[in-house]
């Protein structure tokens, strides 16, 4: 198929069906309106259902009940419909269930702007909701990009019995990009052989819940999850490394600020500046390990991460760096952009100060 | 080039690249010396909206009208009572830049009075590389549902394909034989080739309208 020019929201929401979501729940908030309105108009189109409901919290309960129910499902939000919808994303969490959870960042808090932010970052990996668990979070670069996590974001949910959350600021949502829609690689998925679907007198009754009267055995379950997490760390961790080679400061940026810093490199790079970037394309699980390596680096002499918020992914950084380097941080927020000139000054100015 | 009627309408599918077509055709009015008043009627988009560039309009001493509520994070449906202003000052050259689809257009339903007074040019930008108006069957599908939307009826067709930084020249020359299928179809001329600057001396002679050069406005922040 030739390229196309998509929309992020358009395209995140085309790439849901293409991969066999047949259910999505939703309810309207700028910027990702995008998507419930393109799902109305094609979820008849292909037997599948759309529904916007009467709020954030009963589309992630209608989410719970769909895939319990072993059925591919999305609801999509932003910030604010996003904390409405904790409880349930933990909920699905302990229950075990697969799904994909859009959320198109907007500024913040409270009801913020509906401008591009990145300040979700705590909320997405650091818990949300409450009790001890993770969401798989994927955070797309590019449209192109948005399109292969949200395919992919379906097999891992499945795979794991976990949700999984897609996490693009507004500009992921909102740009124009040109893009092509390929089969995704093709995972072995286990049989939802949990799923309510009916015993039809065949088998023993199917219950999905997370309440435990016994805390021996919810203590059993969360160390059960646990060892699923870790599988989820070894196996799904992604990064991409770039211009690391002989770097002096390395940047650590995700989602489209990646975007400006590789243009801030380019830029640093005519200055005779060498300059390289770690860019998490899982935000849980970390990448620590490919900051720790660029640590150990004999020519890197500083990180600077830069973020829409004021200094989230930024902490995670400085686990990974664990002191060997000094970590400097440059952000915007409640829906600023950084510029490609300010990341560059950033970066002179540290590098000035370690020099 | 640039003939239109006093009241022009841009309006397109979201991606058509109505707000960068109206934005170069804006400077180009105020660089030719006319009084100039871009309205930006887009209720649908949050980003990459005309008013944006307020600015560099104002600079060029363009007037930018948008919506009665100020700032770049307003998401309300506002459209400012100061579009009127332009609307009975004949004294202004306008162009009013309208959000895709048919509910974007129905911000204009309610100037109909005006344009029923005065003739208006609505220009309607085709892009083949969008879904929903790639084949000639979509787009006239599309522009009639904008017509329904907007009250009012497009006076001429502008072939505006693109891929973004990602363009090639045959993009724009089948995006043509797009819009003159759509022309062919519907009896509306297509009065513009848009066409980032870079093409404009390379696209092949022959072809239906004029070619409009294209300056790159609407950017992304990693875009120099």
């Amino acid at each position: 198929m030739a390229k196309e020019l998509w929309k992020g929201n358009e395209a995140i929401a085309e790439a849901a069906i293409k991969a066999g979501c047949r259910f999505f729940f939703g309810y309207p908030i700028t910027p990702q309106n995008e998507i419930p309105e393109y799902m109305s108009l094609r979820m008849p189109q292909v037997d599948g259902c759309f529904l916007q409901a009467e709020s954030e919290v009963a589309a992630i309960n209608m989410v719970y009940g769909a895939a319990g129910a072993g059925a591919r499902v999305m609801t999509s939000s932003s910030s604010p419909g996003i904390s409405l919808k904790q409880e349930g994303i933990t909920y699905c969490a302990g229950a075990e269930l697969p799904c994909v959870i859009v959320n198109i960042v907007r500024g913040g808090p409270g009801l913020g702007g509906i401008q591009p932010a990145q300040s979700d970052y705590f909320q997405a990996t650091k818990g949300g909701g409450h009790g001890d668990y993770r969401l798989i979070v994927l955070a797309p670069a590019s449209v192109q990009e948005a399109v292969d996590l949200v395919q992919q974001a379906f097999d891992m949910a499945d795979q794991y019995r976990n949700p999984v959350m897609v996490m693009g600021d507004g500009m992921i949502g909102q740009m124009m990009e040109p893009v092509e829609f390929t089969e995704v690689e093709k995972r072995p998925l286990p049989e939802k052989t949990w799923a309510t679907t009916g015993t039809k007198g065949e088998r023993q009754t199917n219950v999905i819940n997370s309440l435990f009267i016994d805390p021996a055995e919810c203590e059993k379950h969360n160390h059960r999850l646990y060892e699923k997490y870790k599988a989820i760390e070894n196996n799904e961790t992604r990064v991409e490394k770039y211009n690391l080679d002989g770097a002096e400061i390395v940047f650590v940026a995700y989602g489209t600020t990646a975007r400006i810093v590789k243009n801030a490199i380019s830029a640093l790079e005519k200055e005779g500046i060498k300059a390289g970037m770690i860019r998490p394309i899982t935000l849980w699980p970390y990448p620590y390990k490919a900051i720790e390596e660029a640590a150990g680096l004999d020519s890197v002499k500083a990180f600077m991460a830069v973020e829409m918020s004021m200094g989230q992914m930024v902490e995670d950084v400085r686990l990974a760096a664990a002191g060997k380097k000094p970590v400097h941080f440059y952000g915007r927020t409640g829906g600023m952009v950084p510029t490609p000139k300010a990341v560059v000054e950033q970066a002179k100015m540290i590098l000035g100060g370690v020099k | 080039m640039l003939n239109e009627k006093r009241v022009r309408i841009v309006t397109g599918h979201y991606g058509s690249g109505k707000t960068e077509f109206s934005v170069n055709y804006t400077f180009r009015l105020a660089e030719a010396g006319k009084k100039t008043a871009i309205v930006d009627l887009d209720i649908v988009n949050p980003y990459f909206r005309s008013r944006e560039l307020e600015p560099q309009f104002n600079a060029k001493g363009v007037r930018v009208i948008s919506s009665s509520v100020k700032g770049l994070s307003g998401d309300l449906p506002a459209l400012s009572p100061e579009i009127y202003t332009v609307l009975q000052d004949t004294s202004y050259e306008v162009v009013l830049d309208v959000g895709g689809d048919k509910v974007g257009a129905t911000a204009l339903g309610r100037y109909h009075e005006y344009f029923d007074r005065e003739p208006y040019d609505m220009l309607f930008v085709i892009n083949a590389n969008r879904h929903l108006t790639s084949t000639p069957e979509e787009a006239v599908r599309y522009l009639r549902a904008i017509e329904t939307g907007s009250r009012q009826k497009v006076t001429a067709l502008v072939n505006n394909t693109h891929l973004c930084s990602e363009t090639r020249l045959e993009d724009i020359v089948r995006g043509q034989e797009l819009a003159e299928k759509v022309s062919s179809m519907t009896g509306l001329p297509v009065k513009y080739i848009a066409a980032e600057r870079k093409f404009a001396d390379l696209l092949p002679a022959g072809m239906q309208g004029e070619i409009f050069p294209i300056d790159i406005h609407m950017k992304k922040p990693w875009e120099d």
